[in-house]
């Protein structure tokens, strides 16, 4: 299977090409929240490894924040952020990027800070890289070719059914699976359907995996004893956090508000990129670290493929310090409107949500970490929308199609790659055409 | 006392289209008027008397309630200070674009083609006139009086009629309405493992605990001399709560093609009138005598009106495949009657194991929210002629007037509540796993960028297959909407006060 990786050129703006940028992002679509996929500058669309990618401006507007905590706000540069989900590996993918988007890549990274007409494209962005210290995605080694062609394969066969209604409905579920797979096969052989067998699995990538799955449990368990000796003290200093950080969830404002709505559902999936301070201190920054390793290593080993805990919605998602620790940025690609995201969130996941993000500064006040917290529905939502940013380019390789979608589609295709079914099994199957 | 058990609902003061229907009040009309001069319109509200929710023996033969939309709480001089406190959904109208796009609010359904409510034709006060029928024409008159020419500009007047229970397609309507907790007996926050007809209080009431334990933002108001009259807030004695025992009012006029229904339902049953209402049925997830399709609970819902057990005592545990009541099917969209967990007694260990994601398998198994935070009750009237669906069948008459359904809904939290109903489960072309289909009744039928086609309707089988019905017309026109502010007695005395 083909895994998947991900890219985030991370840089500084020149703030006198701000304005510049701003226009030659804004060139990229069609209308707000709308991207050209084939835009002159970066044609997304070139890239049949591409899944997910996004421009954003990081224009935080909380880092006065940490005033709370009687600190004086540091004064940050304005941030350009490139981020990308896509197949196979992250170097070989931007060497392609650069080959049929280079120039519109260099008029927008010429806006920043560094930048120069002499400045070797690909090495500047793999020096600009920042690597992700969590990252989630859907459905391991699905490419988007098997996306599209699994797609197109539901298409096909929701054709027949219809076509052939009269008798594909009266017929017992075995029967229609053979009979489906049978249809399949034939229009497989006249080429017009392509299901691709699945590529090898890279060994390089198989090593790493293995280490990486093996190794931090390992590692958890020598430095338990130690872990162990400091958990009181931890907690304790936890707790006393807890009871005094600050919470501020300010009504986000209303004209940011409108802001994000408008570049907002023009498809069912939809972007987001959430950005704070973290809380000051060694306890935080440690908890944040070892929670998203947690949230990485389950992403990685353990969570069923098209769930993470309860959540089905979610595409792609990932967690990155911003140039040092004291700042980090949340993206994610989920389906549905950001009021049901946050709703399933609260309701599936509540605990979920607390351990991640509850070390940014004004988070509603939690309990032992997992509790409370984002259940104050109220200033979770407000305290979310104020930190979120709007990004001004936003590409999907596959309009139209939820990540529940995605696993129908899967799993009809294994499905008829299964040599035989029982009655039950076939029933399943059927159910989910 | 209950853990969250707090000062008892004073019922003078809240509007008593909050705690009842009106039912035997069988006319009314909504009236929807711009505020032409705001000293007039005070005046009148100051000498209009409106219906609180105390229980009167015997019932009253009239009632008036009234609500206010942002721009009208503006005409009358509240300050944007005070307004800032209100709901982004309620400050922003529902015919905002980007608040339309999440509705499904596009193509003959855009505010743009509205005849009242779009842009510029928002109106400021809904006053709504509930008589029995005798009683109808003179209580309009006398409760208009002499100011209201002076106070307020028409801007659409909206009718209704009785159709005895029936909605304009011919299907029985209203049977399911949330209980709400008025003595505020409910344990919240709670783990509500399985499905309860119970309501927190402050789901539709402001100034309350929702369902989260948590009181809805509003404004609130440091004590001065013009708000005195006003309650204090109960999360912060401190401060006046200017809605406290208000709620927001949510209204939609939704024209009803009844002849585009049953012709397409009786085509689609090729020509046999009683295959034609038993689609009619899988799509409305009820029969048109108001039966479920899926068949009562033994074991009772708590909250469920003794009156309506027979019809309104089930959930769809034992519907998961949707060969019952169709996933996709009206009812089920806008309640599928679920709790909080995907399944109803878990151990601790397997409520563990359900948290972290390794709950039930299967394909259709956990898509949906709860639906505890997503209730709306509500008080809409149908309008125009009856007109049964044997008759639909034929043409229409050369001017036939239209019909539908005047929709009312009152929540605490728009957007929790109505928005999220109808984006993310009516309107979305992806609930609960399905593809290519929205609401059957209320979809728009519009093409999604990458899904040309929304207007499906899946009906799926015992054992496999589903039958797929393609091709559904739209059915319902989204003709005018707002959202409006139902305040308390003390809060409409505030607005109204010189």
């Amino acid at each position: 299977m083909t895994p998947q990786s991900n890219f985030m050129v991370l840089a500084p703006i020149n703030p006198d090409r701000e304005l510049e940028l701003r226009q030659l992002l804004d060139s990229m679509n069609r209308g707000p929240g709308q991207v050209d996929p084939k835009n002159e500058l970066v044609p997304f669309a070139e890239f049949n490894n591409l899944h997910f990618a996004r421009f954003v401006i990081l224009d935080d507007h909380t880092t006065e924040d940490v005033r709370l905590y009687g600190l004086a706000p540091r004064v940050y540069p304005l941030y350009l952020a490139f981020l990308g989900d896509m197949d196979g590996d992250a170097n070989a993918f931007l060497s392609g990027l650069i080959k049929r988007a280079g120039k519109g890549l260099v008029k927008i990274f010429s806006c920043c800070q560094g930048f120069r007409p002499d400045t070797d494209l690909l090495a500047w962005m793999k020096q600009h890289n920042a690597p992700a210290i969590a990252a989630y995605v859907n459905w391991r080694g699905r490419t988007v070719q098997q996306i599209r062609e699994e797609a197109a394969l539901y298409e096909a066969i929701e054709d027949y059914i219809t076509k052939n209604a009269d008798v594909v409905l009266a017929l017992p579920p075995r029967e229609l699976y053979s009979r489906l797979q049978g249809f399949v096969n034939t229009e497989k052989s006249a080429g017009r359907i392509t299901l691709s067998p699945a590529s090898p699995t890279p060994l390089g990538w198989q090593m790493m995996n293995l280490l990486h799955m093996i190794g931090l449990p390992l590692l958890v368990l020598i430095l338990s004893p130690l872990l162990i000796v400091l958990t009181p003290f931890y907690l304790i200093a936890l707790r006393r956090l807890e009871r005094t950080d600050p919470e501020f969830c300010p009504t986000a404002d209303q004209k940011h508000s409108e802001d994000l709505s408008r570049i907002e559902d023009h498809d069912v999936t939809n972007q987001f990129s959430a950005m704070g301070s973290l809380k000051p201190g060694l306890v935080r920054l440690l908890t944040t670290s070892a929670v998203l390793k947690t949230v990485n290593y389950g992403a990685r080993h353990i969570t069923r493929p098209g769930r993470l805990g309860r959540i089905r919605s979610i595409h792609f998602a990932r967690w990155v310090f911003v140039a040092g620790t004291e700042r980090m940025i949340f993206c994610s690609n989920y389906d549905g409107s950001v009021e049901s995201y946050m709703d399933d969130f609260i309701n599936k996941t509540g605990f979920g949500l607390n351990a991640s993000f509850s070390n940014g500064i004004g988070y509603p006040r939690t309990n032992w970490l997992v509790r409370d917290g984002c259940i104050d529905e109220r200033k979770y939502k407000e305290y979310l929308r104020r930190h979120t940013l709007v990004s001004q380019v936003w590409y999907k390789a596959y309009p139209g199609l939820s990540a529940v979608d995605l696993e129908r589609n899967t799993r009809v295709r294994q499905g008829l790659e299964t040599p035989s079914m029982s009655d039950e099994q076939a029933s399943a199957w059927a159910a989910m055409l | 006392m209950g853990g969250n058990a707090m000062s008892e609902v004073d019922y003078a003061d809240v509007q008593g289209l909050v705690r009842f229907g009106y039912g035997h009040m069988t006319s009314a009309s909504y009236r929807l008027v711009k505020v032409k001069s705001a000293a007039a319109a005070k005046a009148w509200l100051r000498a209009t008397p409106v219906t609180s929710a105390v229980t009167q023996k015997p019932p009253p033969k009239t009632a008036l309630n009234i609500a206010f939309s942002a721009p009208g709480l503006r005409a009358l001089g509240v300050s944007d200070t005070i307004l800032a406190g209100f709901s982004h959904e309620f400050r922003g109208g529902m015919a905002e674009e980007s608040r339309a796009r999440q509705l499904g609010d596009l193509g003959s359904n855009a505010p743009g083609n509205w005849d009242w409510g779009r842009y510029g034709r928002e109106p400021h006060v809904l006053v709504m006139f509930f008589a029995e029928p005798e009683q109808f024409d003179s209580f309009v008159k006398s409760t208009k009086g002499n100011v209201w020419s002076d106070a307020f500009e028409e801007i659409a007047t909206l009718g209704t009629s009785n159709l005895d229970g029936d909605e304009p397609f011919g299907f029985a309507d209203g049977i399911s309405q949330p209980q709400i907790d008025w003595e505020q007996r409910r344990q919240t926050p709670c783990s509500q493992l399985g499905y309860t007809n119970v309501v927190a209080l402050g789901e539709f009431l402001l100034g309350y605990r929702n369902e989260y334990g948590k009181i809805t933002d509003r404004p609130l108001l440091n004590p001065d001399t013009a708000n005195v009259e006003l309650l204090p807030a109960e999360d912060d004695p401190t401060k006046k709560d200017l809605c406290r025992n208000g709620t927001y009012l949510v209204m939609r006029q939704l024209e009803q093609d009844v002849r585009g229904l049953w012709q397409f339902l009786y085509k689609d049953a090729g020509g046999n009138f009683e295959a034609a209402q038993q689609l009619g049925a899988k799509m409305v997830g009820r029969m048109r005598s108001g039966d479920p399709l899926v068949p009562m609970e033994k074991q009772s819902i708590p909250g469920t009106d003794p009156a309506s057990v027979r019809q309104n005592q089930f959930t769809y545990e034992n519907d998961p495949s949707g060969a019952r009541c169709p996933f996709g099917a009206h009812i089920r969209r806008t309640n599928p009657r679920n709790g909080d967990l995907p399944e109803r007694r878990p151990s601790a260990l397997r409520k563990l194991a359900i948290m972290l994601g390794f709950g039930p398998k299967g394909f259709y198994d956990d898509l949906t929210s709860p639906v505890r935070f997503h209730r709306i009750l509500r008080r809409g009237r149908e309008y125009g002629s009856e007109l049964p669906p044997e008759q639909a069948l034929n043409s229409a008459a050369p001017g036939e007037s239209a019909r539908g359904l005047n929709f009312v809904c009152l929540n605490a939290n728009i957007l929790r509540q109505f928005e999220f109903l109808q984006n993310a489960w009516i309107a979305s072309t992806k609930f609960a796993g399905l593809t290519g289909e929205s609401d059957p009744l209320l979809g728009n039928r519009q093409p999604i960028p990458g899904c040309p086609v929304t207007s499906n309707f899946t009906i799926p089988g015992d054992a496999g297959l589903r039958r797929r019905v393609p091709g559904l017309p739209q059915f319902v026109t989204v003709r005018g909407g707002a959202y409006f502010f139902m305040p308390s007695l003390r809060a409409l005395r505030f607005f109204a006060a010189d």
